[in-house]
């Protein structure tokens, strides 16, 4: 019997798709959010902040199942899906991708909103006594000094996305090829006894996430420089 | 040169009002076409608020601002506009340079999006006026405190700014960089046709850069004048403790080699004798004169060792920080001297304002 079977290895590519496109949109989402809160004065800030961080200390059980009301045939996101004629998104790669941004959008928006924080007003402020729009400053100062951060943020997106499992039990549940992910495989091995195929898959896990916490430490350590 | 002050009072007019917690700002400045205005005063004096209103980073409740003849801000009328909108340069207390970008392309980052004709020759000239030419491949990081500064400010000339802010400069640096980066500046005032607001809480660096003075206290205005005059007044608070001295400017008329000295012809044809510094003959130099080196005499002097003897007249008697002490302010030609005698002294040879008396001038400086 081969180390993994076909089974794993869909699962495996899978995950790395799941992760990856997360992380891209994670991004895009996060990042104007980010600086959205590192520079406001509203009185919104604090709720929104707040809000944001829920999805860290909620139970994934909780946040999975409000995904699934929300985009089930009576929740709203699933009635406007269902008029659009695209069906319902539970169980389905779409909705599992938009569970895993909810479930990971607090750890792309702090690094970044703390780099931006750390950047602090004053480079901005020359680049508009240099002329420079704020749009302007924001893709020419602000982005490339807040790297480190948005760095950090992907690498975060990406690995808590490898690693989640409530959300995705809850919403996609364990179908092979469209919403069975690496961990959602281990699960199914244990119920079946098949600890061989599971000790190759946690033990892959293991190794994938240290590695990624221990390039995270040396990403800190050399302060992200920029001397490239 | 008056008639170009006139025409700059006309162009540049900045008319400023906004409460703070600390204080109120209540400013209404003219700034001469070019050289240095500063804008001096103890910390919390609202000086920096001053500056930080005109270059629009902060928004006083009642302001005018016009520069170069173009409104910035004129609140009766609802104009603002954003600083990057403002044809001007800013030099922050501490380095500002984008520590992403090495000094060239912190220098091309106004130049491109200023877009004024002739910035890349402004450019090139700031490189040349601050020496910087051999730090451009560097980044920020890899550059000293004074060569930070000094790609700062020609980073913000190269926009061509109708107006150069300058806010304490020099404060972030250690005595040995200010004096790197002083000759610098003194190059720009007297170089430059752009008026520069420059903020400051040192006397070094008022007597040495200043063209005009504008003393703040608490957000208002105490005093307005050529550097000459405001520090020759003698009775600013903002001046107390520090040594009372006159700030006086002439022309190197010959130089003594066989003494090492160099007599300084004032605008009269009265001279006096400084150290030697190695100023060309026609240069301009500018002098201190401290209170307590200049004596005071009813009559000439014939045989003393101090040689340097100013006829002036006696212009104010002021108290000074000690009671057995006075200050006594003298007008010599167009400039004015501060002597630092004793009550006693006063009472005695009875000075008062309209006497003539001769100005004994045991030491000045050359600063600039």
């Amino acid at each position: 019997m081969a180390v993994l079977d076909d089974g794993a290895w869909q699962a495996i590519r899978l995950t790395l798709e799941l992760a990856s496109l997360t992380t891209v949109l994670l991004l895009i989402i996060a990042t104007p959010l980010a600086w959205w809160l590192s520079q406001t004065r509203s009185k919104w800030r604090a709720p929104i902040g707040a809000l944001v961080t829920l999805p860290l200390v909620l139970p994934p059980t909780v946040l999975g199942f409000y995904l699934l009301v929300l985009m089930g045939p009576q929740g709203p996101l699933g009635q406007l899906t269902l008029a659009l004629g695209w069906g319902t998104l539970s169980f389905t790669f779409t909705g599992l991708l938009i569970g895993s941004i909810v479930f990971s959008l607090p750890f792309a928006v702090q690094p970044i909103q703390h780099a931006f924080e750390a950047i602090g007003p004053r480079p901005l402020e020359a680049a508009a006594t240099l002329r420079a729009s704020p749009l302007d400053a924001f893709f020419t100062v602000a982005l490339p000094l807040a790297r480190p951060g948005l760095l950090t943020a992907s690498i975060l997106s990406f690995a808590h996305t490898v690693g989640e499992f409530g959300v995705v039990l809850m919403i996609g549940g364990n179908i092979p090829g469209q919403t069975r992910v690496v961990s959602t495989q281990i699960y199914g091995h244990v119920e079946a006894m098949e600890y061989a195929q599971a000790h190759w898959l946690a033990g892959g896990m293991v190794a994938f996430s240290f590695v990624i916490l221990l390039s995270l430490s040396l990403l800190r350590r050399s302060g992200g420089g920029f001397m490239r | 040169m008056s008639a170009e002050m006139e025409a700059g009072a006309d162009m540049n007019r900045v008319r400023l009002a906004l409460a703070r917690s600390e204080f109120a700002v209540d400013v209404d400045l003219d700034l001469p076409a070019r050289g240095i205005t500063v804008l001096f005063g103890a910390s919390g004096s609202g000086k920096t608020t001053v500056l930080r209103c005109v270059a629009g980073l902060e928004r006083a409740s009642e302001g005018f601002v016009r520069i170069g003849g173009e409104v910035w801000q004129d609140d009766a009328n609802g104009v603002f506009l954003p600083t990057w909108r403002r044809s001007l340069g800013y030099v922050f207390q501490e380095s500002s340079l984008f520590e992403h970008l090495d000094a060239r392309r912190n220098l091309e980052y106004g130049l491109r999006r200023a877009r004024m004709p002739g910035g890349r020759e402004a450019l090139e000239e700031a490189i040349e006026l601050l020496g910087i030419r051999a730090l451009l491949a560097r980044r920020p990081a890899q550059l000293s405190g004074g060569e930070r500064q000094r790609v700062a400010i020609a980073r913000a000339l190269a926009t061509r700014p109708r107006l150069l802010l300058l806010d304490e400069p020099l404060a972030s640096l250690d005595l040995p960089r200010r004096r790197e980066i002083m000759p610098w500046l003194e190059r720009l005032r007297d170089q430059l046709a752009v008026p520069m607001l420059y903020v400051t809480h040192s006397v070094d660096e008022l007597s040495r850069l200043a063209d005009q003075v504008v003393v703040l206290e608490q957000g208002r205005t105490l005093a307005v004048g050529p550097v000459g005059e405001v520090l020759a007044q003698g009775d600013l608070p903002v001046l107390a403790g520090e040594d009372a001295a006159a700030v006086i400017e002439g022309v190197v008329g010959e130089r003594d080699a066989h003494w090492h000295l160099a007599r300084v012809r004032l605008d009269g044809e009265d001279g006096i004798f400084v150290r030697d510094g190695g100023q060309a003959v026609g240069a301009r130099v500018r002098m201190r004169v401290l209170a307590r080196d200049v004596s005071l005499a009813l009559e000439e002097p014939q045989r003393s060792s101090i040689q340097n003897r100013l006829h002036g007249i006696v212009e104010a008697v002021m108290e000074d920080v000690h009671p057995s002490q006075a200050l006594v302010r003298i007008r010599c030609g167009g400039q004015a001297l501060i002597s630092r005698l004793t009550c006693k002294s006063v009472e005695e040879l009875r000075i008062r304002p309209g006497l003539p008396v001769w100005a004994l001038v045991k030491s000045a400086a050359v600063i600039a």
